[in-house]
This record gives structure tokens, C-alpha cells and sequence, in this order.
């Protein structure tokens, strides 16, 4: 613990804490009236749109945006790109208070959440792509959980334990892009049993490539997206070697989100040639789905692959942010836009107030919790009993 | 009957082929099964154009599954003119096609062949049983709402007001009282023979049957009998379907034939992925400790180089000072010599002296 980590505690009101005490107050009214009064009391769902934001933002996006784990950790342990080493434990953070608060999220989403657990241990409905979704959630939040421990065990001095954790690292690794794999795509492949109720543009039998392919980009877009953030705001827990590898990891993701993206674009332009929609882009929706395409996926493309070539961070991380936009754009447009885009306007889903309260709750949760962790444990900065630069030692 | 010879060859034709030939139609995952409806399942034919939307039928359900009466009693006919759908506490609705037309249509669950809801389960809570129902089991559902986002014909409703227990909730096709031989509550009730129950093989005969007699009052189109892979309810109709409400954009396919693909991708992955990633690892370590043996060989290498350069430079100038050294101490001989040469001749010189 660092002194700083000290003084913060006793100054309690700032701003910041003000109003993320402000969000959870009102959150944990929301949650009150959730599970006394029924979803229908704090949502805007009904029959026709089974599902909303909390779905379509807090599983959909949060399960997208902490693809960084997978990404990263793949890279430096798999790929042996070891330049990425100290952006693999802020990536192995975020992805697991992602994964955590995407299962938070589903509590207040389905109706009976204590059944959670029923697809793995009580009744498996194997057809289902949600089962496998299920499965995968399930297994990838343990070996995040165990990919972080670690951290935590440096910092409570557990020195033989996480001496065994550090040896499974690869295997978890491995473990951990098979999951991924899976469950961001089955993700995308949830919508194709519902061809009559997509639109045809987002609709396509690629579904689960671009989902997957674009959680690839998404990730390492949140990974320069969170380091920005943690350098303006928490860049006195960060070590030396963490502020020297940070510009050289912004401009590799970089380098390569951009090679991603430019596939993706390929893909998806595959995909409208086989099903031949290229009419449907004269139309409003096509519009859209152009605004999607080319402005929150060529063009942060193009912005990372110039940021890369001038080496600018600045462009870099304009683009990083871009894409999350982009990634959230894409995620609402398959799941709420252009689902049920057939409905006359007044059977469409609006969520309520109180929908969106509940996703902002979950996501400032997820930041004060990343905020009491980073603070703490040896996330940006390497604890110095088990520092890489002491030969012999390897770290997770 | 059993399967004709013709089609069994047909099906090994298909066997044989289809995987190697990546035929799209007969992709099923793992197996290529064609699944055509239990056997003798039990089914509704819903003539549209004897509906007179009385809602009987309405009335009827709600007596039978023991639902709450809605706000307005079944008596009240006005209700037809608002476009209503099935609900929590509502399994079927009688709908005017439009404003003014005499032509009525029921809704309620169709009891796919192969459900949409129940593909789509990952608890198994909705079952499509041999008698052709469809049904829901409360124990297991979890509440995901998936079966709905699935429902090509947005059938099922939730109990979204309910805190503690929300069930998914539509038709069973009467499946209690199909197990005691009664006919669904609609179809008894039923005062013009628009609804009428039966095996949906004798059912899809009498409905081509009619057809055939009255070309005149139906659209050669049974409907049900290949949409999303076939439903258990059937519908003829006097005007086209998308005319009465009804979807003609679904297509034939099945919904587990939709989710196949990807469901099929999952061992691919699982086999493939270790393997290729393990191989990565190992040829990024193998070049690391290549690199890291090849720097090695480079610093020695060099270091020899040096040593080497330091000992001829050391050697060179070795040779150089003796050679340095020897000249001098020549000299010095010669030089001595010479002295002693000079002092040999000199002491007769000083004897002479003395």
C-alpha cells in the first residue's frame, strides 16, 4: 500500500466520491424495487422485446469490452510479445470485474436470478447457444478469477501459492482464448435463430465471425481506452516500467486493431455481398448501418493506422475511444435497434430511466471497485519481492 | 408406414454427400436427421374463413386453464377492432384483420415441429412432447426470455410483474386434456367449425382436400405445414397470409437448422485452438531461445575476436619492443665493446706514461 492510497481514504468528499455515492444510493433503490416489484417496474420490457439495454449493454458490451483479457494475455504469453507484459494485469483486472458485473447485471435481467446456475448443474439444454454461452461465462470468470489472484496474493504476501498460480499461467492462457473464442462468438450467434426479427444488414449467417472478430479490436481498443484513463487519473501507482512500456503497447494495439479492423471491414462487406443486400443500403436502415460500418469502424481504423505511422499517441487514443463507441453502437444496433425493426414505432423498446440507472450503476461499480484494487495491489506497478527484473522470477 | 426405398437410398445419397459436399440444406451440425413431427401427433386446423370472431374460443381457454377474467367480458365484441396479442394471463386472441373486414383470425402458440423456444432453452423448460404440444415446465425456467427473442411468431409471454416467481406463459395445446382424449378448450367451443382437431397428417390431407373442392375460397397454401420447418397448428385462409397478419418471410427452415453452424464450430474450436496455440508458444519460445543462443554465440564471438585482436596487438608490439630491446642492447654491446677496445689500447698508452 502506498501512502498516497492512505490519504485518500481520509479525504472523503471529493467530487468523484460525491457522485459515485450519489449512483449507488440511487442504485440501491433501483435494486430494492427490482426484486420487490418485478421487472416490469423498473424496465420498459414487454412481449414483444423480451430484451433491452441490460442485455443489449451490460451483457452484450461489458462481455465485448473486457475481450482485452484474452487479447492481452494472449500476446504476451502465447505470442511471446513480452513488451506487453505490464498491460496484462490492468487487462486481466478489467476483464474480470467485467465478466463479474456482466453476471451481476444478469440478477437484475432474468426473473429467477438464484436459478443462474441451473443450465450447468440442474438441466442442460445443450441445443441452446445460450447454454454454451452460459458454460463459457461461467468457466472464463474462474480463470480470470485465478489469472488475477496473483495480484492479490503479492499483496497479502501468499508467496508459495502464487508461486503454484504463476506456473499454470500458459495453460490458463490457453484456456482462456478457447473460451473467449466460444462465447464472444455464440454471443452473435444467439441472434441468428431469430432471422425474421433482424434486419437483414445486421442479420447474417457470419454473425458469431463478426462478433468475435470485432471483440478482438474491441479489447485492445479498451485496453488503450483504460490506460489513457489510468495515466490521467492513477498514474502515481504506476511503476517506471509500466509509464516505459505504455506508449510502445498504445502503438503496437494499435498497429494491430487496425490490421483487425481492416479484416473485419473486408468480412462484413463479404457478408452483404453473399446475401446480396446491397439495395438495403439505399434505405434509411442501410444509412445506418453505413454510419456504423464506415463511421465508427473505417474511420477509427483509418485514425489508429495514422496514429501508428506519425506514431502520435494522441490520434491512438482518440481512435481507441472511437471504437468502444463503435462496439457499443454495433452491439445495441443487433440486439435493440435493428431487432424488431419490423414493429410499428409505438410497439418499439425505449428503455426507461430506470434501465439506464441500473447499467450506470453497474458500470460506476465496476470502476470504484478497479479504482480500491489498483490502489492496493501490485495491478500497475510490480510488487518488488517478484519483480521480472530480478532474474529467475516470472509474473503474471 | 415406414420409409420408402427410394427415400432411404435418397438419404444415404444424402449421407454420403452432403458433408462432403458442404450441401447447405442438409448442414445439421453433427447429424443429418430429418425430423418430420412425431408420429401421429395430434394438431389444429384453423379455417379462417368460418371464423366469425365470436371469441368462444377465447372464453373457452380461459375456463379451461383456469386464467383471471380480463377487464371486458368475452361478450364484448369491440375488443376485435384493437390489434391485440397473447399475453401473460392471455393464451389465445381472436383479431379483425382490419377495420373493416369480416375476416377474423385466432392466435395462439403453433406447436412447431421443431420449436424455435425449445432449441433455444438452456434449461430445457419448453419440451415439444410426441403428442404434438408443446410445453413449459416453471421448475426449470431460469427467466432468460430467450424462448421469446426465438418465437418467430412472438407467441410467448412473461409475467414481468411478478417479483418473485415469473413464468414464461402461452397455449399447451390443452396438453392435460389431450392426455385424457378431450379435445383443446377452443376447438369444443368452437360454434362454426373453424377450428377443428385431429392428427396433423389427416389434418393437412383435409386441408388440401379442401382446397381442392373450393379453389375458389381458399389460397393454395397451407400454412403451418413448412414454416420454420412445420407447426402442429394449421391455418387455410381466403386471402393471402401477410394479408391476415400472418408472416410468409419465414422461410422453411427449422430453428435448430439456423443455429447449427455455429453450435457445430464448438468442437472445432475446442480441438483445434489448444493445439495451434500450444504450437505458437512453442515456436515463439523455440525462436527465443534461439535468439538468446544465438546472441550468446555472437558475444562470445565477439569477445573472442577481441582477445584475439588484443593478443596480436600485444604480440605485434611484443616483437616490436624486443625487437626495440635487442637493437638497444646491440647497441650497447657494440658500444661497450668499442669502449673496451679504446680502454685495451689505452693503458700502454698511460704505461708508456708512467
Amino acid at each position: 500500500m502506498t501512502d498516497n492510497g492512505g490519504q485518500n481514504v481520509r479525504k472523503l468528499w471529493t467530487p468523484f466520491n460525491v457522485i459515485v455515492g450519489i449512483i449507488l444510493a440511487a442504485g440501491a433503490v433501483l435494486t430494492v424495487m427490482r426484486f420487490t416489484q418485478g421487472i416490469g417496474a423498473v424496465t420498459n420490457l414487454d412481449n414483444n422485446n423480451p430484451w433491452g439495454l441490460w442485455i443489449g449493454f451490460d451483457l452484450l458490451c461489458g462481455v465485448a469490452l473486457a475481450a482485452g483479457g484474452y487479447v492481452t494475455s494472449a500476446a504476451c504469453y502465447i505470442f511471446g510479445l513480452k513488451r506487453y507484459h505490464s498491460a496484462v494485469r490492468p487487462a486481466i483486472l478489467t476483464a474480470f470485474l467485467g465478466y463479474a458485473l456482466v453476471v451481476l447485471a444478469l440478477h437484475y435481467d432474468v426473473g429467477r436470478p438464484w436459478r443462474l446456475p441451473y443450465p450447468i448443474f440442474v438441466s442442460q439444454g445443450t441445443s441452446s447457444l445460450l447454454f454454451e454461452v452460459g458454460l463459457c461465462v461461467f468457466l472464463y470468470l474462474t480463470v480470470l478469477f485465478i489469472e488475477f489472484t496473483p495480484a492479490a496474493f503479492e499483496w497479502l504476501g501468499f508467496k508459495k501459492i502464487r508461486a503454484l498460480v504463476v506456473k499454470l499461467t500458459l495453460i490458463l492462457t490457453i484456456f482462456g482464448v478457447v473460451l473467449s473464442t466460444l462465447h464472444q462468438s455464440s454471443l452473435g450467434a444467439l441472434f441468428m435463430i431469430a432471422p425474421s426479427k433482424l434486419h437483414p444488414l445486421w442479420y447474417s449467417s457470419y454473425l458469431p465471425v463478426y462478433f468475435f472478430i470485432s471483440s478482438m479490436f474491441a479489447g485492445m481498443s479498451m485496453v488503450i481506452f483504460e490506460s489513457t484513463l489510468a495515466h490521467r487519473y492513477l498514474s502515481r501507482h504506476m511503476d517506471d516500467t509500466h509509464h516505459q512500456e505504455a506508449p510502445g503497447v498504445a502503438l503496437g494495439f494499435a498497429k494491430a486493431a487496425a490490421f483487425v479492423m481492416a479484416g473485419y471491414l473486408g468480412i462484413k462487406l463479404i457478408g452483404i455481398a453473399i446475401d446480396d443486400h446491397w439495395r438495403l443500403l439505399a434505405t434509411g436502415w442501410g444509412v445506418w448501418y453505413l454510419v456504423e460500418v464506415i463511421g465508427f469502424v473505417a474511420f477509427p481504423a483509418f485514425l489508429f493506422a495514422m496514429g501508428v505511422r506519425e506514431r502520435n499517441l494522441i490520434f491512438v487514443r482518440w481512435a481507441a475511444a472511437w471504437t468502444v463507441l463503435g462496439i457499443v453502437l454495433n452491439r445495441l444496433n443487433i440486439s435493440v435497434i435493428a431487432f424488431n425493426y419490423h414493429l410499428p414505432s409505438h410497439e418499439r423498446y425505449i428503455p426507461s430511466l430506470m434501465e439506464i440507472g441500473t447499467s450506470v450503476f453497474i458500470v460506476t461499480l465496476g470502476i470504484v471497485i478497479y479504482r480500491f484494487i489498483t490502489t492496493r495491489m501490485p495491478v500497475l506497478h510490480e510488487h518488488p519481492d517478484y519483480s521480472t527484473h530480478s532474474p529467475g522470477q516470472e509474473r503474471t | 408406414m415406414g420409409i420408402s426405398r427410394r427415400k432411404f437410398i435418397g438419404c444415404l445419397g444424402a449421407l454420403a454427400l452432403g458433408p462432403a459436399m458442404g450441401i447447405p440444406g442438409t448442414a445439421r451440425g453433427a447429424s443429418n436427421k430429418e425430423f418430420a413431427g412425431w408420429p401421429g401427433s395430434l394438431g389444429v386446423l384453423h379455417d379462417i374463413t368460418k371464423c366469425i370472431g365470436c371469441r368462444k374460443c377465447e372464453s373457452a381457454c380461459h375456463r379451461v386453464n383456469n386464467l383471471p377474467d380480463p377487464e371486458t367480458s368475452f361478450e364484448d365484441l369491440n375488443v376485435l377492432d384493437q390489434k391485440r396479442r397473447t399475453g401473460a394471463d392471455v393464451f389465445t386472441v381472436v383479431n379483425r384483420v382490419d377495420n373493416t373486414s369480416p375476416v377474423f383470425i385466432k392466435t395462439q402458440c403453433n406447436h412447431c415441429l421443431e420449436p424455435a423456444c425449445a432449441s433455444a432453452c438452456f434449461v430445457n423448460a419448453l419440451k415439444k412432447t410426441p403428442e404434438g404440444a408443446v410445453v413449459y415446465n416453471e421448475k426449470l425456467c431460469v427467466g432468460c426470455r430467450y424462448c421469446m427473442v426465438a418465437c418467430p411468431f412472438n407467441i410467448p409471454a412473461y409475467e414481468y410483474h411478478k417479483a418473485l416467481a415469473p413464468r414464461v406463459t402461452k397455449c399447451t395445446m390443452c396438453h392435460p386434456r389431450m392426455l385424457e382424449g378431450k379435445r383443446p378448450g377452443c376447438v369444443e367451443d368452437c360454434p362454426a367449425g373453424a377450428l377443428i382437431s385431429g392428427t396433423r397428417d389427416e389434418l393437412l390431407a383435409y386441408a388440401w382436400d379442401r382446397i381442392r373442392t373450393y379453389p375458389e375460397r381458399y389460397v393454395p397454401h397451407v400454412y403451418g405445414q413448412h414454416e420454420m420447418g412445420g407447426t402442429s397448428w394449421l391455418y387455410l385462409s381466403g386471402l393471402p397470409f401477410s394479408r391476415v397478419g400472418m408472416r410468409e418471410d419465414l422461410g422453411t427452415k427449422s430453428a435448430p437448422e439456423l443455429t447449427a453452424g455455429p453450435l457445430s464450430a464448438v468442437p472445432v474450436v475446442v480441438g483445434l485452438w489448444p493445439v495451434l496455440l500450444t504450437g505458437v508458444y512453442a515456436i515463439s519460445k523455440r525462436k527465443e531461445k534461439i535468439a538468446e543462443q544465438e546472441k550468446q554465440a555472437a558475444v562470445a564471438d565477439a569477445v573472442d575476436q577481441s582477445r584475439k585482436e588484443a593478443q596480436n596487438r600485444m604480440e605485434t608490439l611484443r616483437k616490436k619492443w624486443d625487437q626495440e630491446k635487442q637493437s638497444a642492447i646491440n647497441f650497447e654491446v657494440k658500444k661497450a665493446l668499442e669502449e673496451a677496445a679504446v680502454k685495451a689500447s689505452e693503458p700502454s698508452q698511460t704505461k708508456e706514461d708512467e
